[in-house]
């Protein structure tokens, strides 16, 4: 210790003491980022062939907003590393091929079979790593806990979802859609690749179990429907306020009318 | 009670029947009021619906506190709705749910109560409006405007102090925005905050609180007012829409026994049908849905009852800066820096201020532009009365401007536009908005009162042309009843009063402004049709007249 501490004015002693600092900084970095890094060479089960023809898809349907090469253009972003979630949320529910350019791209009827799409996940998955599509262990809802996944639901989703996952705005006409009817692999595609304005919501950020628990949640209060009766589109008090100032009062005003246009 | 001739009965009901009446005198009271007069028409039973809801909230609401417990004590949930089984609330948000699963009715009762409170609150503006656009508030109804005016303060206060009663996510963000406006405040609003709370934001104690105000007081309150406001109804007398045969000193219409008891009876029965079907039918407040507080979580689509809407509008069309001018003032005091959030006092606090304080005071606004003291029995048709009725369509619309904005987020995703586009247009119709209204409902009340006289002095066009012997076109004009016109000429026509010398010959600074608001308000005007001119009309039409004329003679 006394060796160590006469050194401690020796001219390199700064340099050794950063060089120490990164070690160490860069070796937990690397330890806290390997939980959530991308699981996508482990997963693949793609062909060679699947890849070839994802890229003669790609190329025909997505190369002139992506580039030829996925590298991005000014009309799309890169698609290096997304992984093959993203491909499977985004063409398997409509939303790519884009429509048309806007605050988000919209869900609409599926462009592609479901072979197709494999094919184009391949594809992008070969060029670099990214998330895969979940497995089925990871979306099996009768392993879940509903009562968990509502509080991460609550906690992370219902500020933008709604807590009833009914869908709000958000500014500029983007949006979050409603999740009812979503199916479970889009639900937890969704979060590890964060579509359009959503965030990525990490394995570290949330757990892969407490993702199912949010499917399961979200699955669990779909099938259950509405306890009180019709729902008027889960939207809450404004839903409420418009129904009793048309059908009340307007059912109210029927029969006062009624009452007093009868001679007694 | 010693005189011999009194009166025996000879049944057995008719003993019992005398027995209570010798002593309480029920029937000088029956007598009394069950002759009082009641005039028909629909717009005049609002304020039944409203005590009808009312009495449904007390039934109902005495339900929910058997099996309500307003506490704050923290439990784990392990009742039968699965998807908050184990999660940690607190014993009231618990039992709100016990009372939506496991209690038997529970979850209808709880619609039941849930609907009655947004139909009574709906009930009492729609009787408010009636009441102003009507001018039923004049002399000598100006105090009971006032009263109904408090019972309609006293109704969102009841309303919102049960809103957050489940202690639920949606409500306890409500609660969050009065923290917020709260210690908005300058200097005393984190006291008041910490003591409305027991501490800070949102403590144990504000739940048992909101319950002893909700179940407690402001009902008694509500009570109280409910008993001076009919009191005062019957002693004024119910006002009558203008017609033949009706004045100031005379009400027609029908008695209250035995007409008006069995149809409010009657209606009383509708009301709650009709509510409780609404209840048996739709959803209304899925608190299950929502889940527990929790200060962090914020749901999209997070609003207040409809009734509080206007104030979280209000509040979402506030902007905190504007360019670089910022809402936020910090006032430097010997202790340190006072912030003066303008940003959220002046939306949460101004616009419905503003709005009351207009309301309460409009009877005396209106006598004193008008100088009209007289005692008013017969209402106005709202086109005789231009100024009001254009003031009222300002008013109703400045309030749903604020209205509407509190749906901004819904309106944004449902008619798919930008968040933003909604808010800078509500921004702006909440300043235009209400001048447009005034301008165009005066100019209407104006056109629909030429369109009356024009049908008093002409006729109506009878869709009849005729040819005459020359060979001229004419359409035949059906001349109106005399009890149509007696509706049409007979109003309350205010003019514009310059502005009088007092008793020194002096024009003081009020009186010139009360002169400038009345010729503001009186300039533009249609005056009734008087006899000479109904004279002078005929006579133009007379030589065409119709032989074998009768009491609805057809004229050319």
């Amino acid at each position: 210790m006394k060796a160590l501490s006469k050194k401690r004015r020796h001219p390199l002693a700064a340099v050794a003491l950063l060089l120490f600092g990164l070690l160490i900084t860069g070796s937990l970095y690397t330890a806290a980022g390997s939980i959530s890094e991308a699981k996508a060479a482990d997963t693949t089960t793609a062909s060679q062939s699947d890849v070839d023809e994802g890229g003669k898809l790609f190329v025909a349907n997505c190369a002139t907003c992506h580039g030829m090469n996925a590298e991005g253009t000014n009309s799309g972003p890169s698609l290096i590393g997304v992984g093959a979630a993203s491909v499977d949320f985004q063409v398997g529910t409509g939303r790519m091929p884009m429509q048309m350019q806007g605050p988000q791209a919209q869900a609409k009827p599926v462009q592609f079979t479901d072979e197709q799409i494999s094919q184009l996940a391949a594809f992008v998955a070969s060029l670099g790593a990214g998330p895969a599509i979940p497995d089925e262990e990871s979306l099996d809802t009768t392993k879940g806990d509903a009562a968990h996944g509502g509080t991460v639901f609550r906690v992370n989703c219902a500020m933008c979802h709604n807590a009833a996952a009914a869908g709000g705005a958000l500014t500029r006409g983007k949006f979050a859609p409603t999740l009812a009817g979503v199916s479970e692999k889009h639900i937890y595609e969704a979060m590890v690749t964060g579509p359009q304005n959503m965030p990525v919501f990490n394995d570290s950020n949330i757990t892969p179990d407490e993702k199912r628990d949010v499917v399961t949640f979200l699955k669990t209060i779909e099938a259950n429907g509405s306890a009180g009766g019709v729902a008027l589109g889960s939207l809450g008090p404004v839903a409420e306020g418009l129904f009793v100032w048309t059908a009340g009062l307007g059912i109210i005003i029927a029969f006062t009318i009624w009452l007093t246009s009868r001679p007694s | 009670m010693a005189t011999t001739n009194e009166y025996t009965p000879s049944t057995a009901t008719g003993r019992l029947a005398n027995f209570v009446d010798t002593r309480v005198g029920a029937s000088t009271i029956v007598k009394e009021f069950g002759r009082k007069i009641f005039p028909d028409h629909w717009s005049f039973m609002f304020g039944e619906v409203a005590l009808y809801t009312f009495v449904l909230l007390l039934l109902s609401g005495t339900f929910l506190t058997f099996f309500f417990d307003p506490s704050m004590a923290h439990v784990v949930y392990e009742g039968s709705y699965v998807p908050l089984k184990g999660i940690g609330m607190s014993t009231a948000m618990a039992s709100t749910l016990d009372i939506s699963f496991d209690v038997r009715g529970g979850l209808f009762m709880r619609q039941v109560h849930h609907w009655s409170a947004l139909l009574f609150v709906a009930s009492l503006s729609v009787h408010m409006l009636r009441v102003f656009f009507t001018g039923a508030f004049r002399r000598p109804r100006e105090l009971n405007w006032v009263v109904g005016g408090v019972l309609l303060i006293m109704g969102l206060a009841a309303g919102f102090t049960g809103y957050s009663l489940p202690d639920d996510l949606l409500s306890g963000n409500g609660l969050r925005i009065i923290d917020g406006v709260m210690k908005a405040l300058p200097v005393v609003g984190t006291y008041l905050s910490m003591f409305f709370f027991g501490g800070e934001f949102p403590g144990e104690h504000v739940i048992p609180r909101l319950y002893s105000l909700h179940i407690m007081i402001v009902p008694a309150v509500i009570i109280l007012l409910l008993v001076i406001h009919l009191f005062m109804v019957v002693t004024h007398k119910h006002t009558q829409y203008p017609g033949p045969g009706r004045t100031n000193d005379n009400v027609v219409g029908f008695p209250v026994g035995p007409v008006y008891a069995a149809k409010a009876g009657g209606f009383f029965f509708i009301v709650f049908g009709i509510v409780a079907f609404i209840s048996g039918i739709f959803q209304i407040n899925p608190v299950w849905n929502y889940g527990p507080y929790d200060p962090s979580p914020v749901s999209a689509g997070t609003q207040p009852d409809w009734y509080i809407g206007f104030v979280d509008g209000a509040l979402r069309l506030m902007p905190g800066v504007l360019g670089d001018f910022s809402f936020v003032w910090n006032i430097p005091f010997p202790w340190g820096d006072n912030s003066l959030v303008l940003s959220v006092l002046l939306p949460a606090l101004v616009p419905a201020g503003a709005l009351f304080t207009v309301m309460f005071a409009w009877p005396w606004i209106e006598r004193w532009v008008t100088k009209d003291n007289r005692e008013h029995h017969l209402l106005d048709r709202p086109r005789n009365a231009p100024f009001r009725t254009a003031m009222g369509a300002a008013g109703v619309v400045f309030y749903c401007v604020m209205w509407a904005a509190a749906s901004s987020d819904l309106i944004a995703t449902h008619f798919h536009v930008a968040l933003n586009d909604v808010t800078y247009w509500l921004r702006a119709l909440f300043f235009v908005g209400p001048l447009v209204a005034f301008w165009l409902t005066r100019r209407i009340c104006l056109s629909l009162q030429r369109k009356d006289r024009e049908i008093v002095l002409h006729g109506r066009e009878a869709g009849i042309i005729q040819m005459s012997p020359e060979g001229g076109f004419s359409e035949k004009h059906e001349e109106v009843d005399v009890y149509k016109r007696y509706l049409l000429t007979n109003f309350n026509d205010n003019q514009y009063i310059p502005a009088q010398p007092d008793a020194a010959g002096h024009i003081s600074r009020k009186e010139k402004r009360r002169a400038k608001i009345s010729k503001f308000f009186f300039e533009d005007r249609v005056a009734p049709v008087t006899p000479s001119e109904l004279a002078a009309a005929k006579a133009a039409h007379g030589h065409h007249e119709v032989e074998g004329e009768k009491q609805d003679s057809i004229e050319k």
